[in-house]
């Protein structure tokens, strides 16, 4: 059985995708494309797919991942550039390779975020990112179905810094300003880097943090995004690709 | 003008709602078009929950259909639910369609499909959230034409007030000749304004503008007579139908959401019609005559269809899908198509006496054997004499029989309660009946963990029908019948415990019972119900019988009728019907005869293998029932090489 690793995105409005959505959505374009997948054994077989650590609902992605078994050998890259096409744009398949090394999901080390606070003065959220670095423990609250559960949201956050609002070559922002295009207001962005750890700590229980920290409280959700997820380089703080090993181990040529 | 989209407003909220994906659209197989380039822009709506509204086929189908045209556009537009209605109106975000997220009321024309009449009350939300008054009168040359299909608008009286217009019967050909009216009278100028493209449209005989009828009533509250009060509008409206399902092989390309619905698969519609004249069953009524779609057609439906979706399940679907004159080539040759790619193969509708060994394989090739539905409606003998259900319990324990020998464990029986002259004795039937289901299964499988799942819903008199004249049973009546069965179930020793029993209360029933035999003045009592915070009444968990008898006090004061007025009572032959103008083909003296036949127990024949018993549909519309066998039979698509 060929196996092979895909690395997809949730953008635009299609963050709302759920990840049980994304799952059929998946699992249908792989038919459309008559990918030949292995099946698992069993009274009802199912295509082999497996998800890793999926971004949550409303959140946007430029690295999520997933791992594909075939019942025949397949180019990887044109099985991306099909399951790609198969896919509604905003769910782009980005990168592919074939299955050369083991644990892969231990390698996700580490996710970068790109938390984008519209309405919020940029000076205000740095220094609100200084009052919580400054800390070694913010604990913060989550109400999860078990009830309210609390937790340290610093020690997993390798990174944390105010960024200049400019994304896609400085779309985001009319020229010289810290102004939002869309709506004329202040808009601030954050680039964070948490581990992987248990609890987790995500996207949303670093700004608890700064609001309880620093009192920074944005006036509308913030939109957050998922840049990458890999090994982390703790000295730099970044997030390297965890599809490098594979593409490594790859014969030459 | 262009029409800004609202999804920067909208998507601020959307962290704060449940199922996001719902309200940003980006299905698989749908189309935005140019604005600017279309001259006629629909707005299509299921007035339900997305989950529930995407998945419909005439939606599904219109949308296809209107968009190919050049210069017609359609989009979609769904109900919000309350969160998200509470945070549109803070944020004052209108009503909007999913595809482009255009404001409803920017279209021309507001199409809404009602299944049911429990979308009346979100019919208004969607009103009030787009900035369209409620009633039509008050609407001016900026809003939409406002207009209802669905089976619901056979009898469009009780939301005449809320409506410019209705169309009854299939909605292909018809959206396109309305959407011809309406480029024309655009193109002119709008000469008229609102009024004369709505007269333009009554004058075809085949769309009915409430306006331009007045209702007459009579001292004791019923209705004298309904007459046109416009020069060229007709007495009565007609039914569109169209002849050949082979020239509508719609959808194409069927919508595959992101967000889970309640049908996910890919239907096909192998005929439409049912001529088995159950006589409480308004579809079987209303869409005379049975027009076939070939085996061939089906073949290619399926085929096109899974390639652009992806699906893995094909539904074949009509009112009672084994009467197809073809089925089981049709479930041998797709059986044979599709197993090998883990497809399988689903009858929604399925009678028990069509069922058979045969079909049974074709349908479980696949392995998987889930349950087994069938539908007797009347618990006893007498009862499917009435309703003309002509299912003998030999059938049925054959039928049953046969399932499990192939392997089924699990068989629903559904049935109604409250049909015309039923008596306690009669639904106590439906328990001896799952009784000796349980028992042959016993016997055939050799095993006692066989269960029946009885489901037992409250009969409510439809429109067109011969039970339009029937007396309802009131709620409390209904409870006390269902009670009285599960006792007796629940009290079986030998049995008891392998029946299921799901039941309904009977009080939703009379809310449908007063909507779907209501005329206008039930208008004011659904507005009623919507300005007291009514939505969503379908669904049980937003459905307040209380509201809407307090809304229909309150509505219909004054005028001397009232809920138990429209629904428990019995009508005469004489009396003048809301819907009577509404012509759905059938012949109303046909009707009456069949309803005394059933009070005397008498059965109809089903006219594709009897004579015809002039029902009225054929001779009025100068054709004949549309149905096989072609003789021809689907060929493997590829040759296979093993």
């Amino acid at each position: 059985m060929q196996r092979i690793r895909l690395r997809y995105t949730k953008r635009g409005r299609l963050r709302f995708t759920s990840h049980r959505d994304f799952q059929r959505a998946f699992e249908r374009a792989l038919r459309r494309s008559a990918v030949p997948m292995a099946y698992s054994a069993g009274f009802t077989p199912h295509p082999k797919v497996s998800y890793a650590n999926a971004a949550p609902t409303g959140v946007a992605s430029e690295a999520e991942y997933l791992e594909i078994g075939l019942a025949a050998v397949r180019d990887p890259e044109q099985l991306r550039a099909q399951l790609d096409e198969s896919l509604p744009a905003g769910l782009d398949v980005i990168d592919a390779v074939e299955v050369r090394t083991p644990n892969f999901v231990e390698r996700l080390e580490a996710s970068e975020w790109l938390v984008r606070l519209d309405g919020v003065e940029p000076d205000q959220a740095a220094k609100a990112v200084r009052t919580f670095l400054a800390e070694e423990k913010v604990e913060v609250e989550r109400r999860t179905k078990n009830g309210v559960r609390v937790f340290d949201a610093r020690g997993a956050v390798a990174a944390l810094e105010a960024v200049e609002p400019q994304v896609d070559g400085g779309t985001d922002t009319a020229a010289g300003t810290d102004r939002d295009v869309r709506t004329g207001r202040p808009c601030a962005i954050l680039r964070l880097v948490v581990r992987h750890a248990t609890p987790a700590v995500r996207p949303d229980d670093v700004l608890s943090g700064l609001r309880a920290t620093a009192d920074l409280a944005p006036p509308v959700p913030a939109e957050v995004t998922r840049l990458a997820q890999g090994p982390l380089d703790e000295e730099s703080g970044t997030v390297t690709d965890p599809l490098a090993l594979d593409r490594a181990a790859a014969p030459a040529g | 003008m262009t029409v800004e989209s609202v999804f920067p407003r909208l998507e601020a909220l959307l962290p704060h709602v449940q199922k996001p994906i719902q309200y940003v659209g980006g299905e698989l197989n749908s189309t935005v078009k140019d604005w600017d380039a279309c001259d006629v822009r629909w707005a299509l709506m299921y007035p339900d929950a997305y989950e529930v509204g995407l998945p419909n086929q005439g939606v599904m189908i219109l949308y296809e259909v209107l968009n190919e045209r050049e210069g017609v556009l359609a989009e979609r537009t769904y109900s919000v639910w309350p969160d998200l209605e509470a945070l549109m109106r803070e944020h004052r975000v209108p009503q909007f369609t999913v595809d482009a997220h255009r404001p409803v009321k920017a279209f021309d024309v507001f199409g809404l499909s009602f299944s049911t009449e429990l979308g009346y009350t979100n019919m208004l939300t969607a009103l009030d959230l787009a900035g369209i008054p409620l009633e039509a009168k008050d609407r001016t040359d900026e809003d939409p034409i406002v207009l209802a299909g669905g089976h619901a608008a056979f009898n469009p009286e009780p939301i005449a007030d809320f409506l410019d217009c209705a169309v009854i019967g299939d909605g292909e050909q018809a959206v396109l000749d309305i959407t011809e009216i309406i480029r024309a009278w655009k193109a002119e100028g709008r000469p008229g304004g609102r009024d004369e493209l709505l007269l333009r449209l009554a004058r075809t005989g085949g769309v009915y503008v409430p306006k331009f009828y007045d209702v007459e009533y009579l001292a004791d509250g019923r209705i004298g007579r309904v007459v046109p009060n416009a020069p060229g509008v007709p007495w009565r409206v007609s039914k569109h139908t169209v002849m050949d399902l082979d020239e509508w092989p719609y959808p194409k390309q069927p919508l595959v959401p992101l967000a889970e619905t309640v049908h996910e698969r890919m239907s096909v519609e192998i005929f439409r019609g049912c001529t088995r004249g159950c006589r409480f069953c308004q579809a079987g009524m209303i869409t005379r005559p049975v027009r076939e779609r070939s085996i061939t057609g089906i073949g290619e439906m399926v085929e096109r269809g899974l390639k652009a979706t992806g699906f893995e399940e094909v539904g074949l679907l009509s009112l009672s899908s084994a009467d197809h004159t073809e089925i089981g080539d049709i479930a041998k040759g797709l059986a044979d198509r599709y197993t090998e790619d883990k497809i399988g193969l689903s009858l929604p509708s399925t009678r028990v006496d069509a069922f058979n060994i045969d079909l049974a394989n074709e349908l479980s090739r696949n392995g998987r054997r889930s349950g087994l539905t069938f539908a007797p409606e009347g618990g006893s003998e007498r009862m499917r004499k009435v309703i003309n259900k002509m299912v003998s319990e030999e059938d049925l324990i054959r039928t049953v029989a046969t399932a499990y020998g192939n392997g089924w464990r699990q068989v629903k029986l559904y049935f109604m309660c409250g049909l015309p002259t039923e008596t306690d004795e009669d639904v106590l039937q439906i328990g001896e009946m799952a009784k000796n289901v349980i028992q042959k299964g016993r016997e055939v499988t050799g095993q006692n963990d066989i269960r029946c799942t009885v489901s037992i819903g409250g009969f409510v008199p439809k429109p067109h029908t011969p039970f339009q004249w029937a007396p309802q049973l009131s709620a409390e009546a209904t409870d006390a019948r269902l009670a009285k069965l599960r006792d007796s179930i629940r009290g079986d020793r030998k049995y008891g415990k392998n029946i299921g029993y799901r039941y309904h209360d009977g009080k939703p029933g009379i809310v449908e019972g007063l909507l779907s035999r209501g005329d206008r003045r039930v208008g004011a009592v659904i507005r009623a119900v919507y300005e007291d915070g009514g939505r969503f009444d379908g669904w049980r968990e937003y459905f307040s019988y209380d509201r809407w008898m307090a809304s229909a006090e309150k509505g219909l004061a004054g005028t001397g009728v009232d809920v138990d007025w429209y629904t428990t009572r019995e009508r005469s032959y004489e009396e003048v019907l809301p819907w009577d103008h509404l012509d759905s083909g059938l012949d109303k003296d046909w009707l009456w005869e069949d309803w005394q036949d059933a009070l005397e127990e008498v059965e109809v024949d089903d006219c594709r293998w009897t004579p015809c018993f002039d029902c009225g549909v054929c001779p009025q519309m100068d054709t004949a029932i549309q149905i096989g066998p072609t003789g021809k039979k689907l060929l493997p698509l590829t040759v296979v090489n093993k």
